[in-house]
């Protein structure tokens, strides 16, 4: 069967048909859609773990226990999940367990931008690449068969362009490896991680590296495609796609297996080329490792190591470097003038906008902006910040988050700030999916080391980010089953926080006193500010309609930063096709000249 | 047949990327390779977006070069300048006449720029610049979210693919009660092109 599938969703088939029998993850762009399409499948069990870290030790336990197991996250949940993924390679694995991890180059959607590549080396375990869809539905079966044949972790690394990209799949009709039953084996020495044991574990992943080297030489995913001997060129993922049509003529070392490298295959297919180099993205990862065969290599010369690589800055690399003649380059075609940018914005109707209008009023942000003399410094308040749809509130209008780090660092940050003794208050605000998957702990320490902050939980109900997805506190499974939910008040009042408030996240008057009253309590404070995500709004109804004999244009409700409201020429308008009306309501409460109503209109349901 | 190279852009929330899976899956069911990708930042409505669409008889690389798109079809104005760059000499652009002011255009702080500057912006790469009424037809229609399929009617004499593929690919993508609605508005697009000569 042909179908046109995007790299996620052809690893998850892969997955599927070659026998995975649990899936784990936790969201995260480029990688949700992996679990979210093997989770349709009702004869694997995928679960949405609370972090990367849980989701590896599960996908461990389950491998440990005779079931081949898939977890996979994006480049920094391989940074939560390092110490299980570490753990794994010592013990082995007894039954398939592929990890998967999906780097951001051009950082889309992503904190930093860093090469996961090191990982599989710093992990000693194999690491194959797919270049296209297909690849990385034909790959899974490979990195099962590998990771049973070695008794390792197997890591598949992907890219956001391999994964968000859909090209044309060949797939087999039905499940070609039957899943096993589970049953585990008891040895300690293997699996009980013991000073003792690891050090009998140690060389024995040292021998494993020796196999798998000798195994990466004639490994089927690893491939010589000839054309002229001038220039050999060695690519991976899609920096190959880009490569091949850069250089129609040269001939290729393609790389399906990326560690360990197949050593005696790069001598030869060097010794057969004028001149080699490496195409590849971020850092020089497969040029250090060729280079450090002895072999005379080129690559991170003229192509750069920041950002994601396309055909175009490998044509200008491979110019400036003499690789193509000037007659085959084409010019640059001539960018366009400056317009006006679209950055991301909240939606239209965020359950987030409202306090952050709040916070933003509180710590005189958009006052402190206009003013020629005054600066931020000025500002009462800190607001540290953290990874989710929010994180946009630092953009003007808004402008009021001060520091995102990565998930969970807002609530250690804040108390970082109050412990080295800043004299203002400090806020952390933080999601309900990022809460559960790493703030808990902050809280934890919070209370313990008495601290003071006023801690914000923005509880949309969903992951919304990464595409909505669920997670402990929605009470649905990542299958769709209704179960137990984790409820955010009853779990910060068991760890010991006294003031917990649950605010509508819609009612800006609420929002300010129960801001104001927590930033008074000495004590560490809770604020649970809940309203439903707006893109998950089941039906919309009567939009907000701004009076023009009443606006006087005084522009506060423009401070929202909702895309809805719109300035045409000399007046203000609110589209009716953007606002989802009854369900927000916070221009209606802000106007100071009541200038903003509510325009009655029939439902309209959303598809 | 020769490559064709195709820029889809718009506003986030607008369903350029269905439209964009709809063509890949039109393509595979034509006979030909496609390769398809998205750009897109991070939040889910308002921002820029970008869908690359490739066919031919085998597509390397998901991404195009500069200046080698045959066909832009672009859902929204500012995104139809912002994108032009990367039109070839003499390829088409597919204009959607709607304006969606960005939040920088409503707090004042940019301006967004007048009809004559975004033709311009087309014309120093092709002449062949065709504005249709899609906003206005699919609101005609009593949906406006009908507008991704009405600019696809209008692609659609463009591309090698028969009219039963388009309509099949667009009817497998949608539930049962938006087809009807949504096929017209494909049949407006098509229709919408049949007067026009570019």
């Amino acid at each position: 069967m042909i179908k046109l599938l995007s790299g996620n969703e052809a690893l998850a088939l892969g997955a599927y048909h070659a026998g995975v029998g649990v899936a784990t993850a936790y969201p995260g762009t480029p990688s949700s859609e992996i679990l979210e399409s093997i989770a349709r499948f009702d004869d694997v069990y995928a679960e949405w773990s609370t972090n990367e870290k849980v989701a590896m030790e599960v996908a461990m336990g389950a491998a440990y226990a005779g079931i081949r197991s898939m977890v996979s996250m994006k480049q920094v949940g391989l940074n939560v999940a390092s110490d299980p993924f570490m753990a794994a390679s010592t013990t082995g694995v007894n039954t398939g367990l592929v990890v998967v991890c999906a780097g951001d180059p051009g950082i889309h959607s992503s904190q930093n931008e860093q090469d996961d590549r090191y990982y599989a080396k710093l992990a000693k375990v194999p690491m194959l690449e797919p270049s296209d869809s297909q690849e990385a539905y034909d790959l899974m079966a490979h990195a099962f068969d590998i990771s049973e044949r070695f008794d390792t972790p197997v890591m598949v690394y992907t890219t956001t362009r391999i994964s968000h990209s859909k090209s044309v799949v060949r797939v087999n009709n039905e499940r070609v490896v039957p899943v096993n039953q589970p049953k585990f084996e008891y040895d300690v020495q293997k699996y009980a991680m013991l000073p003792v044991f690891a050090r009998i574990r140690h060389p024995l992943v040292e021998e494993r590296l020796v196999k798998l080297a000798a195994y990466a030489e004639n490994c089927p995913l690893n491939q010589v495609i000839w054309g002229k001997r001038h220039l050999g060129i060695v690519a991976s993922g899609v920096a190959y796609q880009y490569a091949r049509e850069v250089f129609p003529q040269a001939s290729f070392l393609k790389l399906g297996m990326t560690h360990p490298l197949p050593k005696n295959l790069i001598h030869s297919f060097a010794e057969e080329v004028d001149r080699l180099i490496v195409i590849e993205e971020l850092d020089p990862f497969l040029q250090e490792n060729i280079q450090a065969m002895g072999v005379e290599v080129g690559g991170k010369e003229f192509i750069p190591r920041v950002g994601e690589l396309n055909p175009n800055i490998i044509e200008e690399g491979a110019r400036s470097a003499g690789l193509i003649t000037e007659a085959s380059f084409k010019e640059k075609v001539e960018t366009t003038p400056e317009l006006p940018r679209r950055p991301p914005v909240l939606c239209p109707g965020c359950p987030h906008t409202g306090i952050f209008f709040v916070l933003s009023s509180i710590g005189q942000r958009s006052r402190l902006a206009k003013s020629k003399d005054r600066t931020l410094n000025e500002s009462p308040l800190i607001v540290t910040g953290d990874i989710g749809c929010y994180t946009l509130a630092t953009y003007p209008p808004l402008s009021t988050i001060d520091t995102t780090a990565c998930m969970g660092a807002s609530i250690g940050q804040a108390l970082g700030m109050e412990k080295a003794g800043i004299d203002k208050k400090v806020v952390a605000v933080i999601g309900d999916s990022t809460f559960m998957h790493s703030g808990i702990t902050g809280v934890v320490n919070g209370i313990y080391n008495e601290g003071q902050i006023t801690i914000i939980i923005l509880d949309n109900g969903t992951t919304a980010m990464t595409g909505h997805q669920d997670h402990p506190g929605t009470g649905v499974s990542a299958q769709g089953k209704e179960t137990q939910k984790v409820e955010l008040e009853s779990l910060v009042r068991g760890i010991g926080v006294n003031d917990v408030k649950v605010v509508d996240a819609f009612n800006i008057k609420a929002l300010r006193s129960n801001l104001r009253n927590s930033l008074d309590n000495p004590e560490l404070s809770v604020i649970i500010v809940r309203g439903a995500c707006s893109v998950r709004l089941p039906t919309r109804s009567n939009p907000g309609v701004i009076d023009m004999e009443r606006c006087n244009l005084c522009g506060v409700c423009l401070m929202l930063g909702c895309s809805a409201i719109q300035k045409e020429d000399e007046r203000l308008i609110i589209d009716p096709a953007l606002c989802v009306g009854d369900a927000c309501t916070i221009c209606q409460q802000l106007c100071p000249r009541q200038a903003i109503t509510s325009q009655v209109t029939t439902t309209v349901e959303e598809a | 047949m020769k490559k064709i190279d195709l820029f889809i852009t718009g506003v986030g929330g607008q369903g350029n990327i269905l439209a964009s899976d709809i063509i890949g899956e039109a393509a595979i069911k034509a006979g030909y390779d496609v390769k398809k990708t998205d750009t897109l930042g991070m939040a889910q409505r308002g921002g820029s977006v970008v869908s690359n669409v490739r066919i031919a008889e085998h597509v390397y690389s998901p991404l195009i070069k500069e200046g080698d798109v045959d066909i832009l079809l672009a859902f929204e104005k500012l995104e139809a300048a912002r994108w032009a760059y990367f039109l070839r000499n003499s390829g088409l652009a597919i204009v959607n006449d709607q304006s969606l002011p960005p939040l920088s255009v409503s707090t004042g702080t940019e301006q967004y720029p007048s009809d004559d500057k975004i033709i311009g912006i087309l014309k120093r790469r092709t002449d062949r610049v065709c504005f249709v009424e899609g906003t206005r037809q699919a609101r005609e229609l009593g949906n406006i979210r009908t507008l991704n399929m009405f600019m696809l009617g209008c692609l659609s004499p463009f591309l090698p693919f028969k009219v039963n593929i388009w309509k099949d690919s667009i009817a497998e993508r949608l539930p049962p009660n938006l087809r009807d609605i949504n096929l017209t508005a494909f049949e407006r697009g098509r229709k919408e092109m049949r007067n026009v000569h570019v």
